[in-house]
């Protein structure tokens, strides 16, 4: 199993994500740097969190024009496994790979907290080891994650089984609709969410509750 | 008849030259400067570069000890930290671009500190900072943090290094002068950490990074070697405007060149931007530099040769390499869109020369301009009246205890810093095992399983009150926060914020201060390995309280036994530990609130039965005795055991026995006492020869009752909660 981590010039968390990859068992994860348009054979990606391109413009709107993004959009629409964490759940909305959008958070203040997420949906390569309704312990920090999509799209979205995470337990940190935690695309195979299992890998620096999430993902192409 | 086209004496004192400085200038240059040498000489022989009215007293601190790598002289100190491990660390301020332009000067600030890290080689792990604010009830101050929060969570989060700890006053003495200083760490192994030297006849300077702009000129002499005065605003244009994301890809840059072995010697561009860079680099090689700034990329055309050598504009950096490494450096810098550009040489002239393509249009001798400055000798004497007013009163003098209990824990200074912690990632890197608000100190955890812990402290009223006492007990006070996660310290930095040091009382503090952190460190053996002295913060209201910022670091071995400050279990004992001495409210939280004026001097500090407790706590958290470790400090015991409680989330009841002033026995400070709990006989153990352990009661239920005398204090955790939470209204 070889996972592959996007890394563009601002990313933070890319080092931390690689670490949550090789907790799974043989796994192998390297960097993808973003000019470079070569996958290197992985298996699954993960687009981690951090401020690609300084967010100017908009998060997550100029990383979308980088040549790894092309074969990124290749990759999931062949059905190879994406997750977006934070910054790059911002960027997966960018380039249309996931549907909605990603607001600054309703106070306007960079927030980072430890919270509840609940799973809502376990048909994805991210939550298929999970059940649905488990409730993980996870650290969240963003100052633009409020879900948002139009009304007839978040319907479409609900009626889909395409909300994955929702915020539990009054932990809806930003203003999201619905308390919407993370989505995943119409093939399912696209993820992406605003808190950071990456950093929930671990009892000593808060949880291991996303340990879960790493292992569906090992699963590679093989969810469906 | 001197040249009409040469800047005068006059022009030499408005950039904060004296008259006999501008002659000395003269002198060592054997004829006028031009205008880029009087620009470069006056930023070089500022405050703030020069350190003249401090280097003296800097001299009497104890730098050398068995953990010390790298002491004072380079952009940060170092410590061993286990394990071919290096942690490099130091604090710095930006006080005056912050009262400023808060945002922009508290976020540059902590771009600077991590300048100074990554420059050693070393990557950033974690920030840590300490503000200062007049009281919450003034519009500017509210102002003033929120900004300054906002610009620290900026830049730290941006640049993916977690900030893990830090600490916040407020006081009306920095209503006018606030004070930011950022304190950072960094890890590098023994084989990378490289120097700022200047080495290598012929070998190339490159200039990689943003461009520069005409931005923070004059930073370090005008603004930040000067006292605020009314026309502040106008100097708006020499405050700094940061870029996380341009330092962020300098991070990765400069670490890569080093990981490929490019370069000879690398540097931060600072205060005084090129000038003090270029200049102390080929002080410190022993060498001499030309510089052409006609390859300096700009962001304005036309630039004078002054503005290009004095310009702080934010995230460059300056390497030497091999000419035939240069392609190579080039490269890199390439790739991580850092525009590289070879701008000079090694000389063996031991001067400065700097160029505008073939022309020389300045030239001074390196040693003038890194080790001539003139320094100056202070003279102190203390005042005969007090320098600063009483406080106003915010509480009676006859409100009950437990109003008394609710007022402290509510009070600005005591009450719950969440509300500003969680504006920052404290996560980012995946090292923070203790996160703010878990432990007295933060702690990260090493690849070996040993961990570091960092602290940050100084209690400005109390160094008021006794600049000597009060730098002692600041320093404790790091070195008992790291005893409660179980860390021994390896080293010291810290930030000496003072006012104008040509007042005798402010170079009585200064020294008295200066003579205290000695004192402390010597004892400590936690050696002072880096720090930044920022003086001259006053304005028309008085100076602001001396505040000898200091930061610790130290090691625990395992950092699974790392200490927590809040209550565990139900059942679990409660003692307090140390304090062989009664402790007293001269110059305490309550003393504030009662609108007290501050006393004339502190009760002496036993340093060594403050260390022999240190000692204690630390070994037993090491052991894994006790469920939590907590120092006492502002509002004393019962504010002590409340924040226990509220960590924890679990009350206690406790029992202080007989007192004719209870007031004091709950509320009364002094260093060196511990509020711990575990089970009773592991706590009875902890008494040794000279340390008392009194255990006092037991952690349970949902309210904090605490029988002292014949009085009783009895307050649901709800309550005080809700009084700990004053702050977060100041961030809606």
């Amino acid at each position: 199993m070889k996972f592959g981590v996007v890394q563009f010039p601002g990313s933070c968390d890319e080092r931390d994500a690689i670490a949550a990859c090789e907790t799974v068992d043989g796994a192998e994860a390297v960097l993808l740097w973003h000019r470079d348009a070569d996958l290197h054979d992985v298996d699954a990606i993960v687009i981690p969190g951090g401020f690609s391109f300084g967010d100017y413009l908009r998060c997550g709107a100029i990383a979308q024009f980088s040549p790894v993004m092309a074969s990124v959009i290749t990759f999931a629409n062949s059905g190879g496994p994406v997750v977006g964490i934070c910054n790059g759940f911002q960027v997966l909305c960018e380039t249309g790979l996931l549907p909605g959008t990603l607001l600054p958070n309703e106070k306007r203040r960079f927030l980072c907290r430890q919270l509840d997420i609940e799973v809502a949906d376990t048909n994805t390569p991210f939550t298929r080891n999970l059940t649905q309704g488990d409730v993980l312990s996870i650290p969240s920090k963003h100052q633009g994650g409020r879900y948002y999509a139009p009304e007839p799209l978040l319907e479409q979205l609900e009626a889909d089984g395409q909300v994955v995470f929702r915020y539990a337990n009054d932990c809806n940190p930003n203003g999201s609709l619905s308390d919407i935690a993370g989505v995943c695309n119409v093939a399912r195979n696209v993820v992406g969410l605003m808190p950071h299992p990456e950093h929930a890998v671990d009892p000593r620096t808060g949880s291991d509750d996303a340990l879960a999430l790493f292992a569906s993902l090992a699963g590679g192409r093989a969810y469906v | 008849m001197s040249d009409p086209t040469l800047p005068t004496v006059e022009d030499a004192v408005k950039l904060g030259l004296t008259r006999d400085e501008y002659a000395l200038v003269c002198e060592k240059l054997g004829r006028e400067p031009v205008q880029v040498e009087l620009a470069m000489f006056s930023l070089m022989w500022s405050e703030h570069c020069a350190y003249k009215h401090s280097k003296k007293l800097l001299k009497t601190l104890p730098t050398e000890g068995k953990a010390v790598v790298m002491g004072p002289g380079e952009n940060a100190g170092a410590v061993d930290a286990g394990n071919d491990l290096i942690c490099v660390f130091k604090v710095e301020s930006h006080n005056h671009p912050s009262a400023v332009e808060p945002f922009q000067g508290a976020a540059t600030g902590v771009g600077g500190i991590l300048r100074d890290i990554f420059a050693l080689g070393a990557r950033p792990i974690a920030i840590l900072d300490s503000l200062r604010f007049g009281e919450p009830t003034s519009d500017r101050s509210r102002y003033l943090l929120d900004r300054a929060v906002a610009g620290i969570g900026h830049y730290g989060n941006s640049m993916g290094v977690p900030t893990i700890g830090g600490e916040v006053y407020f006081e009306p003495a920095y209503e006018t002068n606030c004070l930011v200083n950022a304190m950072a760490m960094g890890l590098v192994t023994k084989e990378t950490l490289i120097r700022s030297a200047a080495t290598g006849l012929g070998n190339v300077i490159v200039l990689f990074g943003a461009s520069t702009g005409r931005d923070g000129i004059g930073g370090a002499s005008v603004l930040a070697s000067a006292e605020l005065g009314e026309d502040d605003a106008d100097k708006r244009p020499t405050v700094q405007v940061g870029d996380p994301f341009e330092e962020a890809k300098l991070v990765e840059c400069s670490l890569e060149l080093l990981e490929l072995g490019l370069l000879v010697s690398l540097q931060d561009l600072g205060a005084a931007g090129l000038t003090s860079s270029a200049s102390e680099m080929a002080s410190k090689g022993e060498v001499g530099i030309d510089i052409d700034i006609a390859k300096v990329p700009l962001r304005e055309a036309d630039m004078e040769p002054f503005e290009i050598m004095v310009s702080e504009s934010q995230e460059r950096m300056l390497c030497v390499c091999t000419p035939e490494n240069v392609d190579a450096v080039i490269a890199v810098t390439d790739k991580w869109e850092v525009h590289g550009t070879a701008i000079g040489t090694v000389t063996d002239t031991r001067a400065m020369r700097i160029f505008r393509g073939e022309d020389l249009v300045g030239e001074m001798p390196v040693d003038a301009l890194v080790d001539d400055c003139p320094l100056y000798d202070l003279h102190p004497e203390k005042p005969s009246e007090p320098l600063y007013a009483a406080p106003e009163a915010t509480l009676d003098a006859d409100a009950s205890l437990t109003d008394t209990l609710l007022a402290l824990v509510g009070s600005p200074n005591i009450a719950s810093r969440l509300p500003l912690f969680q504006q920052y990632d404290w996560i980012v890197q995946s090292r923070t095992v203790r996160r703010p608000g878990d432990c007295d100190a933060a702690v990260l955890a090493l690849p070996a399983g040993n961990g570091l812990a960092a602290s940050i402290d100084c209690n400005g009223r109390r160094v008021a009150a006794d600049p000597y006492t009060g730098t002692v007990e600041a320093a404790l006070e790091c070195a008992s926060n790291l005893a409660c996660a179980g860390a021994l310290p390896l080293g010291t930095t810290n930030n000496l914020n003072f006012g104008n040091p040509e007042k005798p009382e402010i170079a009585w503090q200064l020294t008295e201060a200066v003579r205290g952190l000695g004192d402390a460190c010597r004892a400590l053996e936690a050696p002072i390995v880096g720090g930044n002295v920022s003086l001259y913060n006053q304005g028309a209201d008085g100076p602001i309280y001396p505040t000898p910022v200091v930061g610790m670091v130290g090691e625990l071995p395992d950092v699974d036994a790392a200490g927590l400050l809040g209550f565990q279990e139900e059942g679990d004992a409660v003692a307090l530990v140390g304090w062989k001495a009664a402790p007293s409210l001269a110059a305490s939280e309550l003393a504030k609130l009662r609108g007290e004026a501050l006393p004339d001097g502190l009760p002496a500090v036993d340093i060594d039965h403050v260390m022999a407790t240190q000692a204690v706590i630390r070994d037993a958290v090491r052991s894994g005795a006790l469920a939590s470790a907590h120092d006492i400090a502002e509002g004393g015991f019962a504010v002590a055991v409340t924040e226990a409680c509220l960590a924890g989330g679990l009350g206690a009841t406790l029992k202080l026995g007989d007192t004719d002033d209870p007031f004091t026995r709950l509320f009364g400070e002094a260093p060196g006492g511990f509020v711990v709990s575990g089970p009773a006989d592991a706590l009875q153990a902890l008494a040794t020869d000279g340390v008392p352990v009194h255990v006092l009661g037991e952690v349970g239920g949902e309210v904090l009752t605490l029988a002292v005398g014949d009085d009783l204090v009895t307050v649901p955790l709800e309550q005080l909660t809700a009084a700990h939470a004053a702050l977060a209204p100041l961030f809606p």
